[in-house]
């Protein structure tokens, strides 16, 4: 993470906010001035940071609810009068009346000021009662130091951390302080202060910690500085090195869940039931946009379980997809069961058949699926290393179906029924089993899949009627190379081409990573023509 | 080869005058026929997220035209082709409105590369093409009109801009856009640029991703490490069409807030960030000669007229929440000054519409009266850097005082200061 780069004028007078802070703690509030007020709101960048920084310091609570506010782009103004905006109600900043604020314009932002906030914020947060609030700030200053050491904040970060406000402060936030003055001491002239900042910092794994440590390296002369130094570079190094194989893996898997929740309903379709279904990805397209009614119907009719819109969409997304694959099984592939040239030729039809359905009853732009609050941000499992929730999800959710397709398959009667079919054709029927039923019942399973696949992908991608185009060739991809008619061979494929995608495209950018895998593939192909993991037969 | 370039030029001037002649011929056969106009945006596909709007933006114009009697008396009749963001599909769209439709001039085209496929044709059968979007520049048709920005009225300013103390003194730089002529022009460009600003190679990262992409998680894991080096890090992004909301998404989801890497877009409109929750990215950049946001009389009606345009002809997603953004405005002026440009030379003549566009005025929604260059072929106009809002309009951080001039042969090229002022046939 870059830290802040703010003007020094701000840092300084931030040092002495703490101050004043510690110094100041109960103290009796004083009035905010409309012109303060004014100030903060209107102007030119420098002096509204000038008055952000004068405000912070001061002891007024309500010069602090402004800041908050600003903070949160609450705040707007009128004929020189500064109004925070709560709920839709206004108050006057300075004076905390209510006031009508009818045709009040918010005021401007840009980043600097951003950043000047923020700093501001966290002096303010760092002795809330609230750890997390606490925490959040001691981080933001630490940042701010990381990135440019100031001997004044540095003075009262020492003095924040020593008794009695000491005290105040939880674990986290204390140990992100310490860090932050360890910065600090990295420079002292005191070589045993020197060691011990290299042994704080080596907890700290950054980038920017790294460099700070390299730097203080390259000019330091006492050896046992330099063997701490060394430690704490190869501690973070490490770490930082195992961040980045979490990382690949685990954008690697991410990849290969998508592929494997893509190809799953092809490996059946295809894999077991031998269709070559041109119309796979129409079918995943299919599930995207039951997703989006479901979403928009939520939206309109349910907005309080929007949240939940997912579940619901799921059996739908299934159903739709499966109904649509059992119509195409009935009224076309079954007529030409082991004529694979002109079923091929037929799904590829009935591809381009869907695609116009969805795009005059939908409109051929992307429609918007917006995801669940649950399923968007990350959380950080390391420093630098945020795995988004919604690749999370996926991941989870491409496992259950597996699972679910495996125990369907090997568990159920109607699985018994789809392998005895798909070994043996007249000696399932012999042994009294309707053939066309489980052929019929087996595809719109498969492309029941399918429709999940659609929406998982809903989640991550944009949703247009052509969609199916950028996954058909994915899933065939996935299939043929993990081996036709093997359900583990696609879980190994789509997994395997994921990680092997996500190495070279860390490596090489996403361009020739794309091209990489396909020439990969051509080779693997030319190598072992049944796939990697083939069945094991008499046809094999 | 002399003799075969003789040949090309001799066919391609045959064909020019004979369906200059037919054109002639026809306007002569009936001189209240409707003068038609070609539309040559892609409808479906990758861009369709981007080129829907403007497509609806020309009949809107056209609409407006006719119910103040259209252009020299004839009403005007929009041709609309769908080129479905394939590339050599526009050259032979654009092949039929010159050759089918007879059109008098195309309003079209997003990307280069399209720009590219097109320019061909327009060359040989002496067409009139209204450009509306920003771009690289390095080129100047006499049978095309750039309505949109050149780098020095976008990209520039916009770099300009990061490294200001307001822009948050940016020293590093990721190029990030999608791979094709606009974005690796463009970054070449500001690679020259950047050198120039004493900005080493060291601190530049570029990365192109292809059309349509949609996992940019490598990207942004490879965008936060080379930012967390210490030095303030911004990224630019020239990534286009339906890419930029997985792109968005993913940067809300990694947490990588505007505060830490902004994020400067120069193909990212209000149209673009319809689908994505702005809430996370608030504070990021985009960088235009127009926004929606702008308040200004010329602004407030063509909003009005957009907005009642959406609802009348039941424009999906505009007739709940209409937005405008700046190639529409571009597109707007084009047809409008199109309009003034064929009332004054009394003709829709390609030969004469061209000679009367130099020097055209027009009182554009950016506020600012902007004016086609007598040479150049493109437009004067203001530039605007934009803050995304948590609506996700954009709040107007920066501005120019008055219309730029462009410069389309960019200074920071080699060679290109040998280049001609006036538009050139490439072939």
């Amino acid at each position: 993470m870059s830290g802040p780069t703010t003007p020094f004028a701000c840092r300084r007078h931030l040092g002495w906010c703490l101050l004043l802070l510690c110094a100041l703690w109960s103290a009796a509030a004083h009035a905010l001035s409309p012109e303060d007020a004014w100030m903060l709101a209107e102007g030119d960048t420098a002096t509204r940071i000038e008055a952000l920084n004068r405000l912070a310091v001061s002891d007024s609570p309500r010069a602090h609810e402004l800041i908050r506010a600003l903070a949160r782009e609450a705040v707007q103004v009128q004929s020189q009068q500064v109004l925070i905006v709560d709920n839709g109600r206004w108050i006057d900043a300075s004076t905390g009346a209510a006031v009508d604020g009818t045709g009040a314009v918010a005021v401007m932002l840009n980043n600097r000021l951003r950043n000047a906030l923020e700093l501001s914020l966290a002096v303010l947060d760092l002795f809330d009662p609230d750890p997390v609030r606490q925490q959040a700030a001691a981080q933001r200053l630490r940042e701010s130091q990381l990135t440019r050491p100031d001997p004044v904040l540095a003075g009262q970060i020492e003095r924040a951390l020593s008794p009695p406000y000491g005290q105040r402060l939880a674990a986290p936030a204390r140990q992100a302080l310490e860090q932050a003055q360890a910065v600090v001491w990295l420079g002292s002239a005191d070589a045993p202060q020197r060691v011990a900042a290299a042994q704080v910092l080596a907890e700290l794994a950054q980038p920017l910690v790294r460099n700070r440590l390299a730097e203080q390296l390259e000019r330091e002369s006492d050896p046992a500085v330099q063997q701490a130094l060394h430690a704490a570079l190869a501690s973070i190094d490490r770490t930082l090195a195992l961040a980045e194989v979490v990382r690949q893996v685990f954008t690697g898997i991410s990849l290969g869940s998508i592929l494997l929740l893509v190809a799953l309903g092809l490996a059946i379709t295809y894999g077991l039931l031998g269709v070559i279904n041109m119309a796979h990805g129409e079918l995943i397209m299919i599930g995207a946009y039951a997703t989006f009614m479901v979403h928009a119907l939520f939206q309109q009719f349910l907005p309080g379980w929007f949240e939940w819109y997912l579940l619901a969409a799921l059996p739908v997304a299934f159903m739709a997809a499966a109904l649509v694959g059992a119509l195409m099984e009935h009224g076309v592939i079954r007529w030409l069961y082991g004529r694979p040239l002109e079923t091929l030729l037929a799904t590829w039809g009935l591809s381009l058949i869907l695609i116009q359905l969805v795009r005059s009853t939908f409109g051929a732009q992307n429609v918007a699926v917006v995801s669940p609050q649950w399923m968007s941000g990350g959380i950080e499992v390391m420093s630098g290393l945020t795995l988004p929730w919604n690749r999370i999800f996926i991941i989870a959710f491409a496992a259950a179906v597996v699972i679910g397709v495996a125990l369907f398959i090997s568990r159920t009667r109607m699985g018994l029924f789809v392998r005895g079919v798909t070994q043996n054709r007249p000696m399932a029927a012999c042994m009294g089993v309707n053939t066309a039923r489980v052929d019929t019942l087996a595809f719109a399973f498969g492309s029941g899949i399918a429709g999940l696949a659609g929406v998982a992908v809903s989640q991550i991608g944009n949703v247009a009627p052509d969609l199916g185009q950028q996954y058909i060739i994915d899933s065939f991809m996935v299939v043929v190379l993990g081996g036709v008619g093997q359900l583990a061979g696609t879980v190994y494929a789509a997994m395997g081409l994921g990680v092997v995608n996500k190495f070279i495209e860390g490596w090489a950018g996403a361009v020739l990573a794309k091209i990489a895998v396909l020439v990969l593939i051509i080779l693997i192909i030319q190598k072992r023509p049944q796939g990697l993991f083939a069945l094991k037969g008499r046809s094999a | 080869m002399q003799r075969r370039t003789t040949l090309k030029a001799i066919s391609a001037a045959a064909a020019a005058s004979s369906v200059g002649a037919l054109g002639a011929s026809a306007a002569i056969a009936n001189p209240n026929a409707p003068i038609r106009i070609g539309v040559l945006h892609s409808l479906s596909g990758t861009m369709a997220i981007s080129e829907t709007v403007l497509k609806d933006t020309v009949l809107m114009a056209v609409d407006e035209i006719n119910g103040r009697g259209g252009v020299l008396g004839r009403r005007l009749e929009a041709v609309v082709v769908d080129p479905a963001s394939n590339w050599p599909l526009f050259a032979e769209r654009a092949r039929q409105l010159l050759t089918r439709d007879r059109v008098a001039a195309v309003f079209g085209c997003w990307t280069s590369v399209s720009r590219k496929a097109v320019l061909p044709v327009f060359e040989e059968l002496n067409g009139l093409l209204y450009y509306p979007v920003q771009y690289e520049g390095e080129e100047m048709s006499p049978n095309v009109f750039y309505t949109g920005a050149a780098p020095n009225q976008q990209a520039i300013p916009a770099v300009e801009y990061l490294m200001s103390p307001d822009g948050g003194s940016v020293r590093r730089f990721a190029l990030l856009g999608t791979d094709y002529v606009y974005p690796r022009t463009t970054n070449r460009i500001l690679r020259a640029f950047l050198r120039t600003k004493g900005v080493g190679t060291a601190d530049i990262m570029e990365e192109y991703t292809p059309f349509g992409h949609s996992d940019y998680q490598t990207i942004i894991a490879r965008i936060r490490q080379f930012a967390g080096q210490g030095v303030k890090t911004a990224v630019v992004s020239t990534i286009n069409g339906d890419s930029n909301v997985p792109f968005y998404r993913e940067l809300g989801n990694q947490g990588l807030r505007a505060t830490d890497v902004p994020v400067v877009a120069f193909s990212v409109g209000e149209e673009e960030l319809r689908g994505v929750d702005t809430r996370p990215l608030v504070g990021h950049l985009a960088a235009w000669n127009y926004f929606m946001s702008l308040q200004n009389p010329a602004n407030t009606e063509f909003i009005r007229k957009w907005t009642a345009f959406a609802r009348a002809r039941n424009i999906a997603g505009h007739r709940e929440r209409p937005l405008t953004n700046d190639p529409m405005e571009a597109t707007y002026i084009g047809i409008n000054m199109w309009r003034q440009a064929v009332e004054q030379a009394r003709s829709i003549e390609v030969d004469r519409v061209r000679v009367a566009m130099r020097g055209q005025t027009f009182q554009a929604p950016s506020g600012f009266q902007v004016r086609m260059d007598d040479r150049n072929h493109h437009l004067h106009k203001p530039v605007f850097i934009g803050e995304v809002r948590a609506d996700g309009q954009f709040n107007v951080v920066w501005r120019t005082r008055t219309t730029v001039r462009a410069q389309p042969w960019s200074p920071f090229i080699e060679g290109n200061d040998r280049r001609p002022e006036t538009p050139q046939r490439t072939r």
